[in-house]
């Protein structure tokens, strides 16, 4: 519809004086730009294909009723499904089916990744944009990136064999003498949180240099020092955009797979200890899938309906960031 | 009057106090990261040390710790990502130039591009579900065999894909599109318009300028996403691990597990996508699972390092490849 109204609006002579070049005529020059036309708006449909069919998928599976194929949720009770202490899929004659074990790990985890993640990105963000020399920003900038790019498995390698073993049964058993697990949420937080943080302070740095200088000037011209500029003036004006990088690391420490299901084990349990085994919703499938699921199994089906949990998740946090940037920007001329 | 600036410098000394603190824990917190670096990297390396040697690259996996090899994940991984790139590099600099130079600013286009950034935030185990689901299975769609003859070779396609290397490299196709596609923007945005305005003046079409004037000026700009994005396909676990690909396995994708191989039966490479395969991390994985504790700490490490000197030659590529170009183009 919009091509056609494009068209006409092409500024053509109204007399068009017939058979002169100026008619519209067909060559296949415009053919050729047409069909290249076609080709890149198929290009850019693939990703709302791969949107719709990773809705579609997720449903599929968990909610879609119809003859001949009863869905998760159609075997268990959403309000089993979100009340329920329980999650055993594999233990014969005693299934439960209750989420609220996977989602406390999943919060577990992200939250000890947020304790440490979040502040120590913020503050790095506040270091290499405000104090930071050329040179230590030449060493830093690559570090971050470094650590960014570090494969998942690497990181729960490191919470599993050395976090675990070396720091935390060390300090929890021998100095507080509380018992751990082998595998627990702990390291699995703290390796998660080392990984968010390059994420958090990259994406707080942009919003803290784009900040006005004018703002910096007044302040010092105020008297404030530098704690007063960086904390008081500069943090506050830049502070959507950080929540939006905070919710973002927080989305991906969510979506973490990984580095959880090496670290944290795999017992689903609800508890809020952070030095027990437990699950997340992540590692549930991935553990789930590599062990052969019979297809249309509630074993099988209930992957989906975890999946389908995980992604609403990540989607809102997304969502809800995208919206405080867009909403609460703060735009200097 | 006086008050006033007595309590600014009784308080200005505790002030000063509050700005050292402050910026010393920043200054901490910002190296905190340096040191984690090391020390990952030094445990890794330390603990590796007795397993790495030539033979690990080019021996196949097997039970006991002193024979085992990363040759199937090393070729495994290979066959993944060229199939990924070669799916994933066209369709999303195609999406690039599409929104960037022929979109109209309309309500789809906004919602393509509010589609593509939240694609990028879906967890990669999502994307997994979805290879296992639409790749692997096919919806479930009935076994059957498709053979091609190609007069030197027969190209046999399983239909569904099963676990196979190209249900991995169509997943992680998906999961670096919006990575390759924002990117690929951000180079073609940042070509000046003077140059499309120059070309379109001469009389070029506009795929003509498109194609010969913006993608050439765009390329070092796209290449270091496109690195970027397969350097992060190279680590990823989840997907491959959700898909099924194999844990264990002694062979290399169609049986090719050398050079000689390759010289001595060459058809065997059409029949690369649809075989099975393991991949670098996944091996890593499956190593870190095992009973042995030199299994577990020892030959996953070794494992850890080679992946990551793979990761750092892409990166390092890709940072050459950005500073080489950048040199040269002055606008």
């Amino acid at each position: 519809m919009n091509a056609a109204a494009a068209e006409t609006s092409t500024p053509l002579p109204a007399e068009t004086p017939r058979g002169s070049s100026l008619k519209r005529q067909f060559s296949w020059n415009g053919t050729y730009e047409k069909i290249i036309r076609v080709l890149l708006f198929g290009c850019a449909l693939v990703s709302v294909i791969t949107t719709a069919s990773i809705v579609f998928v997720l449903l599929y599976e968990s909610v879609l009723w119809f003859p001949g194929h009863t869905p998760f949720f159609g075997k268990v009770s959403v309000v089993e499904f979100f009340t329920a202490t329980q999650w055993t899929p594999q233990f014969e004659g005693n299934k439960h089916f209750g989420i609220m074990p996977l989602i406390c790990g999943t919060l577990l985890t992200t939250m000890t990744a947020g304790a440490i993640g979040l502040p120590m990105g913020l503050a790095s963000a506040v270091y290499l944009s405000e104090y930071a020399s050329p040179q230590a920003r030449s060493i830093l900038k690559p570090t971050l990136e470094l650590l960014a790019g570090i494969p998942t498995v690497v990181y729960g390698y490191f919470g599993l064999f050395f976090l675990t073993p070396v720091l935390i049964k060390p300090l929890f058993v021998n100095v507080l003498g509380f018992s751990v697990d082998g595998f627990n949420a702990l390291s699995g937080g703290i390796v998660v949180g080392l990984m968010i943080m390059p994420m958090v302070a990259s994406l707080s740095e942009d919003v803290l240099r784009a900040v006005p200088s004018s703002l910096r000037e007044a302040g010092y011209a105020l008297g404030a020092t530098k704690y007063d500029v960086s904390a008081k003036i500069i943090v506050p004006s830049a502070l959507s955009g950080i929540i939006a990088a905070f919710l973002l690391a927080l989305s991906r420490a969510i979506g973490e797979t990984m580095a959880v299901a090496i670290a944290c084990g795999n017992r689903p349990q609800l508890t809020l200890n952070p030095l027990r085994q437990i699950q997340t919703m992540t590692s549930f499938i991935v553990n789930m899938m590599k062990g052969d699921t019979p297809v249309g199994t509630i074993e099988y089906q209930s992957l989906y309906a975890v999946a389908l949990m995980l992604f609403l998740m990540t989607l809102t946090m997304n969502y809800v960031s995208q919206w405080i940037l867009r909403r609460y920007r703060e735009a200097y001329q | 009057m006086s008050q006033t600036r007595e309590t600014f410098n009784a308080n200005l000394a505790w002030r000063h106090r509050t700005g050292w603190l402050f910026a010393a824990v920043c200054r901490m917190a910002t190296w905190a990261s340096v040191v984690f670096l090391a020390v990952i990297l030094g445990v890794i390396v330390m603990r590796a040390w007795p397993r790495l040697s030539p033979d690990f690259l080019t021996r196949f996996d097997s039970y006991k710790p002193e024979s085992a090899g990363m040759l199937a994940g090393i070729l495994g991984s290979f066959w993944l990502l060229s199939f990924t790139a070669a799916i994933c590099v066209p369709i999303g600099i195609g999406a690039a130039i599409y929104l960037e130079e022929y979109a109209r600013p309309n309500w789809f286009t906004r919602f393509i591009q509010l589609n593509i950034s939240n694609l990028a935030g879906v967890p990669s185990i999502v994307f997994g579900i979805l290879g296992f689901t639409a790749f692997v299975r096919m919806f479930g769609i009935p076994r059957q065999t498709i053979v091609l003859g190609l007069g030197f070779a027969d190209v046999r396609i399983p239909l569904p894909f099963g676990r196979s290397v190209i249900a991995g490299a169509l997943t992680l196709a998906l999961l670096c599109l919006p990575v390759v596609i924002i990117a690929s923007q951000e180079a073609l945005r940042s070509v000046p318009a003077s140059l499309r305005h120059a070309a379109l003046a001469l009389g070029a079409t506009k795929w003509q300028t498109i194609s010969r004037q913006v993608l050439p000026a765009a390329m070092p700009g796209i290449l270091t996403g496109v690195i970027l994005a397969l350097s992060r396909a190279l680590g990823e676990t989840a997907p491959i691990a959700v898909l099924g690909a194999a844990f264990f396995i002694t062979f290399a994708p169609g049986r090719l597990n050398s050079f000689s191989d390759l010289g001595q039966h060459p058809d065997r490479l059409v029949n690369v996508p649809f075989d099975q395969f393991t991949a670098m991390p996944l091996q890593i994985y499956n190593w870190v699972n095992e009973q042995s504790r030199d299994f577990q700490q020892h030959v996953s490490a070794a494992g850890i390092v080679v992946l990551l000197v793979v990761l750092v030659l892409m990166n390092g590529s890709a940072i050459l490849i950005r500073q080489h170009f950048q040199r040269k183009i002055r606008w």
